[in-house]
């Protein structure tokens, strides 16, 4: 699934907190969504998710206006990971992947057996399933996490909104969390916090600063030393994982000391 | 997950025991009766016929009967509230009368008693109730967010504020107009099942059956709300709408079994969690078990404030009060130390 999004401005109490933001996503891409914080990246991401409605611009899927169909329609198209993945009362695992069946039911529809197989192939996905009886409250965060991705696939969605989806995780979390959805086959759209997630693992990149768009395009071809010190404030210098072999941005603050 | 076999089979159990403690409640009072011949009379009422003994008939049909059946709709419409305030501040230790919401609706039912209709533009007792029970939602609502989040602390402390101003101006209003009577304060402030008739049993008996149908049908929406507002919108779920509907709703359930038997606490707290903890989290399941559960229990409480002290009867309001105060302090506490 395509998505564009153009000449996008969004407003919170009246105050523009991102401006005539342009961005696509081609089907099956990893767009990574990168910034300072307070730049407008949740905000922009709020705005495909529908909890936001923008001020001017279009939003659309595949051609089509996300914000001109019906809300159960647009959550057909695209699912989410919010950042406060927390719940308001007790649930098991099932029932929270089960909440990803919503879109694809009718008022007085029952979840049937279509509907439960998809919730344990969701879960067997994420490797989940044995936790499907458990309590959502008594798993670690990225166990969550990964309940929440299978919730996210248990809506059929082909696209994928990610809000900084490695928050608080540990580091073998955060990186098992991103090949898990990389290997999804959808098309993705995440925030991310970190610039070298962001190298190793988007086939995109779009630079947010003061809720512009700074930059866009291929990481490498985006982040430079110079830009990364303009834009962020820090050292960078670009080179070649030496464990992976793959484009690699190691950071420092201006003060540190050189070798 | 519990599957829905299971469910029915809850929903079931808790049809007959609603029957027996319906039952067991009829036949227990300042005249004890056999069992037997209160299905005599309640059998002869159903199907039309004479039972032989109209003093009993009068004393199992006239009074105990609308009692038992206000009872047990009240305490199926403060759970199901209850459940539906939980989903509207998505915080479990929501309750209408721990958020001052039957304190609200008490001060708008006793403004039209004292004042009459003319005094809130010609509304009706529960119509006054409903209308002052919105407002204190929506003042709890507002004193209670912070960027967009209710927390615990600020839920319950707004809730309590705004309870005790409502409380205020609700006793101050009852002893304005008859400083003697002091029953009638005690009623708005406890709640009191005790002098229920036929004529307060259908209409929130109806308010209430197509307030849980509606809820029944937002089940889905209700538990992406527990998600979050956010997550809710990726979900599909339309928040606002439902917000709002969740608010009217709650309010009206309040208002009804405030405007019939006065503030009934903690009802709308204990029963939805002692569900959760028999069903798990989905409102589907929730909603039809909290509300056979919510009048199975107060009609069994119900039985309790005319047997404790006999033969002296207590409002029914102190025994919900003594079983829920410890109760929401365990809740309150096992929540600070088990983070969420």
């Amino acid at each position: 699934m395509r998505l564009d999004i153009a000449g996008l401005t969004a407003k919170i109490d009246a105050k523009p907190i991102i401006s005539d933001v342009d961005l696509t996503a081609e089907p099956g891409q990893f767009v990574g969504l990168v910034g300072p914080n307070g730049s407008g990246k949740s905000t922009l991401l709020r705005t495909v998710y529908r909890a936001l409605r923008p001020s001017t611009g279009v939003v659309s899927l595949d051609g089509r206006d996300l914000w001109r169909m019906p809300a159960k329609q647009a959550a057909r198209h695209r699912a989410v990971l919010t950042q406060h993945g927390d719940l308001g009362a007790e649930f098991s695992v099932g029932e929270v992947v089960a909440m990803g069946r919503a879109p694809h039911k009718g008022l007085f529809d029952r979840d049937d057996a279509a509907d439960r197989a998809v919730i344990d192939e969701s879960l067997k996905r994420v490797d989940m399933l044995w936790a499907a009886d458990r309590l959502f409250s008594t798993l670690s965060g990225g166990e969550r996490q990964r309940v929440l991705v299978a919730r996210a696939l248990a809506q059929e969605a082909p696209l994928l909104v990610l809000d900084e989806p490695t928050n608080h995780l540990d580091v073998r979390t955060q990186l098992g969390l991103l090949d898990l959805i990389r290997s999804l086959g959808l098309t993705l759209l995440a925030a991310l916090h970190d610039l070298d997630h962001a190298v190793a693992y988007c086939d995109h990149l779009v630079v947010l600063q003061a809720g512009r768009v700074r930059a866009a395009g291929a990481p490498l071809e985006v982040l430079t030393p110079e830009f990364v010190g303009e834009v962020f404030g820090v050292r960078a210098h670009i080179g070649d994982h030496p464990i992976t072999g793959r484009p690699h941005i190691a950071v420092a603050s201006f003060e540190s000391p050189r070798p | 997950m519990v599957s829905g076999t299971m469910t029915w089979f809850l929903v079931a159990g808790l049809v007959v025991a609603l029957i027996v403690v319906s039952m067991a409640a009829i036949s227990i009072g300042s005249v004890n009766l056999p069992v037997g011949s209160v299905w005599n009379v309640v059998g002869a009422r159903l199907t039309g016929s004479a039972s032989g003994d109209p003093l009993r008939e009068q004393v199992v049909w006239d009074i105990r009967t609308p009692r038992v059946l206000v009872a047990a709709v009240v305490g199926a419409g403060l759970s199901v509230a209850g459940v539906t305030l939980q989903a509207l501040v998505r915080n479990p230790l929501a309750d209408p009368y721990i958020l001052g919401i039957s304190s609200g609706a008490s001060l708008g039912a006793v403004l039209t008693v004292a004042f009459g209709a003319t005094a809130l533009g010609g509304l009706g007792v529960t119509g006054a109730a409903f209308l002052t029970a919105v407002l204190s939602v929506l003042l709890v609502y507002v004193l209670a967010q912070r960027g967009g989040r209710l927390l615990d602390s600020r839920l319950v402390l707004a809730g309590v504020a705004v309870g005790y101003l409502a409380s205020a101006a609700t006793s101050y209003i009852q002893l304005r107009v008859s400083p003697t009577e002091l029953h009638g304060l005690m009623f708005w402030l406890m709640g009191s099942i005790a002098g229920a008739t036929w004529s307060d049993v259908g209409v929130p008996a109806a308010v209430i059956a197509v307030c849980t149908a509606f809820l029944l049908l937002q089940g889905r929406n209700m538990n992406a709300l527990m998600a979050g507002d956010d997550a809710a919108a990726g979900l599909g779920t339309s928040v606002r709408a439902l917000r709002i509907a969740l608010l009217v709703v709650g309010s009206l359930l309040t208002a009804t079994a405030v405007s019939v038997v006065g503030g009934i606490g903690f009802v709308g707290l204990m029963v939805p969690h002692a569900t959760r903890f028999l069903v798990g989290g989905d409102h589907r399941r929730v909603l039809p078990v909290a509300m056979l559960l919510g009048a199975v229990f107060l009609v069994a409480v119900d039985i309790a404030t005319r047997t404790v002290d006999r033969p002296n009867e207590l409002p029914v309001g102190i025994f919900t009060t003594a079983l829920g105060v410890p109760f929401f302090l365990w809740l309150l506490r096992r929540r600070a130390t088990g983070g969420s």
